[in-house]
């Protein structure tokens, strides 16, 4: 392995975040431009989206029954079982949902991103669209920001349900606990703040999925090896953001509305 | 320079009559890693004339394609295409000027998610101004230009080199661009097929009276386009006649260590006493 210096490492990284923050201007600058590019917002958000919905079906279910079937062993201890729903739905709505649909989507979007842009930029396809007039900024990372941006909103909001959904079966069939119960405990416990965090998250997770893998992807440079190299940091970049942005965005929304 | 000896039409008039040249390179130079690809080089394209650029592989004569439509930016001198300096230009203000350029990238750079119609028909599609029956003839047009229309709606990895070669040409030229930039097109292809390309370069030149920039590895290709001309009536590539070579608007730039060693036309070329071109042509 190739050493770098610290000062060439410093740069490196200073460039790439300038490059990074470029990109991420110019996608969110290309909404605002003509042209508008409809069809490729509509095919993306298809690919994206749909696309996407198995994976996020199956993640909010076992999540949320998981996280039930966890948290009523301790539950039993203090003999409020009546709890779950709360605990599953809170936990659902504000973090789970949209951290484990967004880690999802990262592993598939932003990889499948990555290869492709990287596989354009690789065999000058990226260099032809350029050269035929067009801007590659707006006709390929504008439609996937907006895409992913859009549809992860709305596979959070499954992927919340879905856990709820997982948290009632595992309640009623294991644990023998009243349905209707559950779903009050779960419904009355939510107030405005948990979900206005809980759909805020995937606003801010979306457009780092979509930023990232076209940033990666448009960077890949040496052949297959490169591209393959952009995918791999894709995902991994991505994952790594979203946790972090997970953090601050929780502690400043806490901040905001002031409680707990 | 003059029109080839026996047009059987007029040539198609350019949008600008004028003949200021349509490329000029200003004392440019460009590095990469720490490597001068290009050091200071100098030269311009004429209206109407096709410039073949030779040099041994990694000379810069891809870099000098890229340089003249602001793919890339030199670290110094100044470049400029169809009149105006793009050399500081910001790239959202080159797209509109890149539409009157055509270019044919060396490994075709065809769009593979596409079909042969849609590739031909991006430029056509992106303008928004057309209806679909107008792409369609459009398309059809200049895919019959270079003889695939059967191919219309294959993807390119259906396609042979060759074909996807002239796929690309067909893109570059639908808008019938003021300047056409070919990067090794015959590079690769046997002779046969390199012909066909040849013979496509030379009709576009000589039809349309396109200005060009070629790179290529293949000295026989530029010489070819230097003694032929193509005949419209019988709608083929044909020789000139012993003693007017040198009528073809064709010129010859060799670079070598960065530096252009001579941008002249067949006759200077040939006449060098160089060394290296004397190598180079041998």
């Amino acid at each position: 392995m190739e050493l770098t210096s610290p000062t060439e490492f410093a740069r490196e990284t200073v460039q790439s975040v300038q490059d990074y923050s470029v990109l991420a201007a110019r996608a969110i600058a290309g909404l605002f431009r003509r042209p508008r590019y409809f069809a490729d917002i509509v095919y993306q958000a298809d690919l994206i989206g749909f696309g996407s919905l198995p994976i996020v079906v199956l993640t909010g279910l076992f999540t949320g029954a998981v996280l039930a079937l966890n948290s009523a062993h301790t539950l039993q201890r203090f003999g409020s079982l009546s709890l779950i729903g709360q605990l599953v739905s809170v936990g659902m709505v504000t973090e789970l949902g949209p951290v484990l649909t967004g880690l999802m989507v990262a592993g598939r979007n932003s990889s499948g991103m990555a290869s492709e842009l990287g596989s354009m930029v690789v065999t000058e396809q990226i260099d032809a669209m350029r050269a035929l007039g067009t801007d590659p900024m707006k006709k390929l990372v504008t439609p996937r920001v907006v895409s992913t941006v859009f549809m992860l909103f709305f596979l959070t909001i499954i992927s919340d349900l879905l856990g709820l959904i997982g948290g009632a079966v595992v309640s009623t069939v294991i644990f023998g606990m009243d349905l209707h119960q559950f779903w009050s405990s779960a419904w009355q416990s939510l107030v405005f703040q948990d979900v206005f965090t809980g759909l805020t998250k995937p606003l801010l997770f979306g457009f780092i999925i979509a930023t990232v893998g076209c940033y990666y992807g448009l960077s890949a440079r040496g052949g297959t090896q490169g591209v393959g190299r952009a995918t791999t940091q894709a995902v991994v970049a991505a994952s790594v953001f979203i946790l972090l942005v997970d953090f601050f965005a929780t502690k400043f929304l806490m901040a905001i509305f002031g409680y707990r | 320079m003059s029109s080839p000896p026996t047009p059987v039409e007029e040539p198609i008039s350019r949008s600008q009559g004028s003949q200021s040249p349509v490329i000029v390179f200003e004392d440019v130079s460009v590095a990469f890693e720490g490597r001068q690809v290009l050091n200071g080089i100098s030269f311009h394209l004429p209206r109407g004339e096709t410039k073949a650029i030779f040099g041994v592989a990694g000379s810069g004569k891809s870099t000098i394609l890229k340089l003249a439509i602001g793919l890339l930016k030199p670290d110094a001198g100044r470049i400029y295409l169809l009149g105006e300096e793009i050399t500081q230009k910001p790239e959202e203000e080159l797209f509109e000027l890149r539409s009157k350029v055509g270019i044919v990238f060396q490994e075709s750079a065809l769009f593979d998610s596409l079909t042969v119609r849609e590739n031909v028909a991006f430029r056509l599609m992106e303008k928004h101004d057309l209806s679909e029956e107008e792409i369609e003839a459009r398309v059809r047009e200049a895919l019959s230009f270079v003889e695939l229309e059967n191919t219309i709606d294959m993807f390119p990895s259906e396609l042979s080199g060759g074909m996807r070669r002239r796929v690309a040409i067909a893109r570059a030229i639908i808008t019938q661009p003021e300047v056409l930039l070919y990067d090794s097109p015959t590079g690769g292809l046997d002779p046969i097929t390199s012909t066909t390309i040849v013979e496509l370069i030379v009709k576009q030149r000589d039809v349309y009276k396109t200005s060009s920039l070629l790179v290529t590895h293949r000295l026989q290709d530029a010489f070819i386009m230097a003694t032929h001309y193509f005949d419209r009536k019988a709608n083929k590539m044909r020789p000139l006649p012993p003693g007017e070579h040198g009528e073809v608007p064709m010129s010859f730039l060799i670079l070598r260590d960065g530096k252009v060693i001579l941008d002249g036309d067949a006759a200077e070329l040939a006449h060098s006493k160089d060394e290296y071109i004397r190598e180079f042509i041998s």
